[in-house]
């Protein structure tokens, strides 16, 4: 009796109220099946290109192991600050504007734990990748999820925010284009959310991470929009764009209260990112450019492909604009989400991802990476098409 | 406007060739699909491309080791007088026309012909070089490397390489 007692409170009670991730048992039951043709994966099937992973080594050879400056490399954040302004069409200080995190998860969680007051609210929209709602909560935050719909192809309507806006809100978060649906903001979306979080006094965390993955035209980020610079934090990292899941590096360029904040955290928690992601980094923006291209045109083919292979085998699909994910809807089939991917999984073994997985609103649809091979994809698509057939 | 329809066209016919170059048997659906086309204009694209020798040909990259074949490449640097109105071309023309020669670039730098010639045995190569090559009127010298080993060609490389295996599922 003694003993359960002591174990009551073991873990901190704004954690095992987290819910535990459903998913979780579908992707373990993917991971030790075999013969899987998988359209499940959030990342880049292109391996990081050999420019940047020989960068790689020739920092590990001359030595460079240290720790970096808590905000990191100097050299980093000025490529950084240069390539910023190119793509985004918003100006750093390389000095007090920008720091280095782990990946964009690290950058995110800082700004969250940075900001958030216990019980104020932050706004994020769903389907979203799956660390949004988890993440504010426990920085203490309460998650408000405004639903994006198939109708607007994904993107965000700002009525919606407006609508889901009380006196207590502090934070939105966007993150386009979107994981998991493909869709993106256009700029007279990002106008009006700007107007929103002007007049609402909102500061705005813009998750940037598949920006360069745009297949129409790319606008600026929020950040760059009438009264934004100061209430924006944008976060980006190298993961998608130059294929570097693995390094875990990223950054994060905002107004220099909050960048100072959130280094506080960083520098006390995680001290910097790793060095040679770093080095790898510089080596990405001074010259990854083509590499990335290349990249985005053979996702974009792949996109067209995968899109009309999935509306002729009968699920309804709309020509994402970015990222490297579809969102069929299969509500023609009579299955949930969950249904659908366990049944395809065990009949066909091809795996996706149950909509569910990224927010009750993803309900109805399925989640498809299309970074994977053209064999894998039309190979899927073929067994996509008989399981459909056979349902109906 | 008819510049912008020369534009487009001609971007249209260096993504077709893009496509071609890494798959020639790709497929005139699979291309349309891809570049959101119709296939009767990626058709038509193609064959006006072979018509006006855009496309010249198309080959086959082979391993020819696992055909239990051992042909002899060789990589020869031929030095040339350069003649007062054609320069290098009418010696080049005559070199191009032999079967043996796969490949004929003019460079600049120490030599000025670049070839490289295909036989079934050393003493082909060799033969040709001694009775064909050196003896067309404006070669100066040549010199023969042979090929030991093939690592990359046309962008593909001919060792394995490790599978890596990534997960099959991720967020």
């Amino acid at each position: 009796m003694n003993d359960s007692k002591s174990h009551r409170n073991r873990i901190a009670d704004h954690i095992s109220s987290l819910p535990r991730s459903g998913i979780r048992d579908f992707f373990e039951l993917v991971n030790s099946m075999d013969d899987v043709v998988s359209l499940g994966i959030g990342e880049p099937d292109f391996v990081t290109p050999w420019r940047i992973r020989e960068a790689t080594v020739y920092a590990l050879e001359r030595g460079h192991t240290s720790y970096t400056s808590n905000l990191g490399l100097r050299t980093l954040r000025e490529e950084v600050c240069r390539y910023v302004p190119k793509r985004f069409n918003v100006q750093y200080d390389p000095e007090t504007e920008c720091i280095i995190t782990v990946g964009v998860s690290e950058a995110l969680d800082l700004a969250f734990r940075a900001l958030i007051n216990p019980g104020e609210e932050v706004i994020y929209h769903e389907p979203c990748y799956v660390s949004y709602a988890p993440s504010i909560t426990m920085a203490h935050g309460v998650p408000v999820a405004v639903p994006t719909k198939e109708e607007n192809d994904f993107s965000l309507d700002p009525a919606d925010v407006e609508a889901a806006v009380t006196p207590n809100t502090k934070l939105l978060v966007l993150n386009f284009p979107n994981n998991p649906t493909g869709g993106d903001l256009d700029d007279e979306k990002k106008k009006a959310l700007a107007e929103i979080a002007v007049a609402n006094d909102l500061i705005v965390i813009t998750d940037e991470i598949y920006s360069e993955l745009t297949y129409g035209a790319q606008t600026p980020s929020i950040a760059a929009y009438q009264g934004m610079r100061d209430r924006t934090l944008l976060l980006h990292g190298f993961s998608k764009a130059h294929a570097m899941t693995g390094y875990r590096v990223g950054y994060a360029c905002g107004p220099n209260d909050l960048v100072e904040a959130m280094m506080k955290i960083h520098q006390y928690t995680m001290l910097c990112a790793s060095i040679i992601a770093q080095e790898a980094g510089v080596e990405a923006l001074r010259h990854g450019e083509r590499d990335m291209q290349a990249m985005r045109d053979e996702y974009r083919q792949r996109r067209n492909v995968i899109t009309n292979r999935l509306n002729e085998a009968g699920l309804i699909c709309r020509k994402p604009a970015g990222a490297f994910y579809v969102f069929p809807r299969i509500t023609e089939t009579g299955l949930s989400s969950e249904e659908f991917a366990r049944q395809l999984l065990e009949k066909k073994k091809v795996a996706v991802v149950p909509g569910t997985a990224f927010g009750n609103s993803g309900e109805g649809y399925v989640r498809c990476s299309y970074a994977t091979s053209m064999e894998e994809i039309n190979e899927a698509m073929d067994r996509i098409q008989d399981f459909v057939h056979e349902l109906a | 406007m008819a510049d912008q329809q020369q534009d487009q066209k001609r971007m249209e016919k260096t993504q077709i060739v893009q496509l071609l170059k890494d798959n020639a048997r790709i497929g005139n659906d699979e291309i349309a699909e891809r570049l959101e086309m119709d296939t009767q204009q990626v058709t038509s694209l193609i064959k006006e491309m072979e018509e006006e020798r855009t496309i010249l040909g198309y080959n086959t990259l082979v391993n020819e080791e696992n055909l239990g074949q051992e042909p002899v490449h060789a990589i020869i640097e031929v030095e040339v007088a350069p003649e007062r109105d054609s320069g290098f071309d009418r010696v080049a023309r005559l070199i191009s026309g032999f079967p043996e020669v796969r490949t004929l670039h003019l460079l600049s730098g120490t030599y000025d012909l670049s070839l490289e010639v295909t036989g079934r045995s050393l003493q082909e190569v060799a033969f040709f070089v001694a009775s064909k090559l050196s003896l067309i009127e404006g070669v100066r010298s040549t010199r023969t490397h042979f090929l030991l080993k093939k690592y990359k060609e046309a962008g593909f490389v001919f060792h394995e390489e490790e599978e890596y295996e990534r997960l099959k599922v991720a967020p």
